[in-house]
């Protein structure tokens, strides 16, 4: 195993209220594993993720629950400790690369820096020259032309394909266990984004890292992992081996998701889900779908369903299992 | 009543002057729409697929073309020179409603105001129409004092429809109209706009990029890239026997959700490369550059137009 989430809650505090917003999530991720998570926008997908890292905003706040990383508590690390398991080990592939890279300082610089660093943390301080050549190879890896052109270029004078792929480079640095992928391809057209999941599937396959994917795009999360977890308003409602939990879903959540999606191979989708996500600073006190459940009972309302195990390796959390 | 033609489009050309050159955004776009059809037009960013709509619109104006609606409206004209009862008939939704809805009005004003500006109505009987055009939407009348911050995303654009439906158009524009919202609202949206076009007999222009979303609402397909349509199709055909590599790559990119959706994709063809700018687009076909099939002519001569079956028609040198 190596990592596992238990019992996870994470706060954002406001001026005026505390927004609640993961409740007592679980997930594990064993070593080469790819693991899914989706969601739709709002859901809390990018605050579990960044709570891995610990780089929740000021405002965030963890509660209760643990994260065990590779043996050691996450939440209980000294900040020189998380340092060098943010350079070496877990690298994160941010959603809009336009907001993750830095727009006044060329793509060299960032990318240097974050090379020199991880060198330095493994005893090596680096020359320009080996960075330079570390740099082309990572380049190559991720299969952007043109290095020489790249390195001097700013942010916005790349394509949003090309963004990505110096975001990835930039991930795959300090990944050297885990690569944590938030929304790889939002905004990207379809034939690019079919270019960067090939590509983060093969880099990941060579190096054996383990990944999480996170998104709303189910179709994506079905061809690019092996097993998935479905998150809604901050609680996991199901968990499953891809392909039972697209076949089989057992949550009406998941149920009604899958059934909304457009198919290419026939006509018709299903009703959708009425109404929208809870407020976090008043969320349901029971299940957390419940206010937009069809089989809503009223136990649902009053206290949050327990982990139910339907089937190996499918745990769903409600009452219509219990 | 399908086989009348609402809106003819032949040679249209628009170009964007920019300090990098000039962008030709649509370039020689031909097509036409029948009565009571949703037509897609499908193409990924920078495709030039929006432009045709909102020229359509009078957003602005054709460098070249002709567009003509219902045989007698010249719809080269901007906005501001139509007659109100054709700015009346065409009505576009947008693709985000978060912004294309006023925060600072409700529900109710934001419906009522084409209403006003269109007169179709007695001022007096302004919230039942209103609350009649809510229920069509399938909205209750709850909503009419809500704040769009109030309202989910599709319920949004739930709003938006109404507001469009309100002047009673013929013909609506969906310009990404879905590609905003989660597919759990995006399934309530579909199936609105399917019922309210039988219920009003409703022509959609469908602009997307979500082949998905196509299958589901259009009964023809349009496939633009770099400014100019590759292949056109009824919706059918098209996902039974892709003729283009532009459009194969297209198909077989889509990430899809089970066996029966992976069967449908194209094989043997890889995306690569990216769509090159608009400023300089490549000569002869504009997709060479990407296509493992390209033969020396396809950089030479722009191909021809290649009847395939009734209404299916591809613009590629390999099937000459």
């Amino acid at each position: 195993m190596l990592l596992e989430i238990s019992d996870l809650y994470v706060y954002y505090r406001s001026y005026w209220y505390t927004l609640k917003v993961l409740n007592g999530v679980w997930l594990r991720l064993d070593r080469g594993e790819r693991v899914g998570i989706i969601g739709e926008s709002g859901s809390g997908k990018t605050t579990l993720l960044k709570s891995i890292l610990r780089i929740l905003p000021q405002n965030g706040m963890i509660p209760k629950g643990e994260i065990r990383y590779d043996g050691k508590n996450i939440l209980k690390l000294s900040s020189s400790e998380l340092t060098k398991i943010r350079r070496r080990e877990i690298g994160m592939i941010f959603q809009d690369p336009m907001a993750a890279l830095n727009p006044v300082f060329k793509i060299r610089d960032q990318l240097y820096d974050i090379l020199k660093y991880k060198m330095m943390i493994e005893g090596h301080n680096p020359s320009s020259r080996e960075l330079y050549e570390e740099a082309v190879k990572i380049f190559s890896d991720v299969r952007l032309p043109d290095p020489d052109r790249v390195l001097e270029s700013y942010p916005f004078q790349l394509s949003g394909g090309m963004r990505q792929r110096v975001m990835i480079a930039m991930a795959l640095i300090s990944a050297g266990k885990l690569l944590l992928a938030d929304e790889p391809t939002t905004n990207l057209d379809v034939t690019i984004q079919d270019q960067i999941l090939k590509l983060i599937h093969r880099l990941a396959a060579q190096r054996n890292l383990s990944t999480i994917l996170v998104s709303h795009a189910l179709g994506m999360v079905y061809q690019m992992t092996d097993r998935v977890y479905v998150l809604y308003a901050g609680d996991i409602m199901e968990e499953a081996r891809t392909r039972d939990l697209f076949s089989k879903p057992k949550h009406p959540y998941t149920q009604l998701l899958v059934a909304s999606t457009p198919r290419l191979s026939s006509v018709g989708v299903g009703e959708g889900i009425k109404g929208k996500l809870p407020d976090y600073h008043n969320p349901p006190a029971g299940c957390r779908f419940a206010p937009r459940c069809p089989y809503v009972m009223d136990k649902c309302i009053n206290t949050k369903p327990r982990k139910i195990q339907v089937n190996r390796e499918h745990i769903v959390s409600c009452y219509l299992y219990d | 009543m399908h086989d009348e033609v609402i809106l003819n489009v032949s040679n249209l050309r628009k170009y964007f002057k920019t300090t990098e050159g000039i962008v030709r955004a649509v370039d020689g776009v031909s097509f036409n729409v029948r009565y009571g059809e949703t037509l897609a037009l499908v193409g990924e960013s920078g495709s030039g697929k929006t432009t045709t709509g909102h020229v359509i619109m009078g957003f602005y104006s054709p460098d070249d073309g002709e567009i003509i609606y219902k045989g007698v409206y010249d719809l080269s004209l901007p906005m501001k020179k139509r007659p109100l009862e054709l700015k009346r008939d065409i009505q576009i939704v947008f693709q985000d409603p978060g912004t294309s809805l006023n925060p600072k009005r409700t529900v109710k004003d934001i419906i009522s105001l084409p209403l006003l500006v269109h007169k179709t109505i007695e001022k007096k009987r302004i919230y039942e129409k209103v609350a009649e055009l809510l229920d069509y939407v399938g909205l209750s009348e709850e909503f009419m004092f809500k704040y769009p911050h109030e309202l989910g995303g599709g319920e949004k654009q739930l709003v938006a429809i109404a507001r469009a439906l309100a002047p009673q158009p013929s013909f609506i524009i969906l310009d990404e109209s879905t590609s905003a919202l989660d597919v759990s609202s995006q399934a309530k949206v579909l199936n609105t706009l399917i019922k309210i076009q039988k219920e009003l007999k409703l022509t959609y222009l469908l602009i997307t990029h979500d082949l998905g979303v196509v299958r589901n609402i259009s009964q023809r397909v349009m496939i633009m890239y770099l400014g100019k349509i590759y292949e056109e199709a009824p919706t059918e055909e098209f996902f039974k026997s892709p003729m283009h590599p532009y459009t194969q790559m297209l198909l077989s990119s889509i990430p899809t959700l089970s066996e029966d959706d992976e069967k449908i994709k194209p094989k043997g063809i890889e995306s690569v490369g990216e769509i090159p700018s608009a400023v300089k687009p490549p000569s002869g076909c504009r997709f060479h550059t990407r296509c493992p099939f390209a033969k020396p002519v396809c950089s030479q001569q722009e191909p021809p137009d290649i009847t395939v079956n009734s209404g299916h028609i591809v613009r590629c040198w390999l099937y000459e």
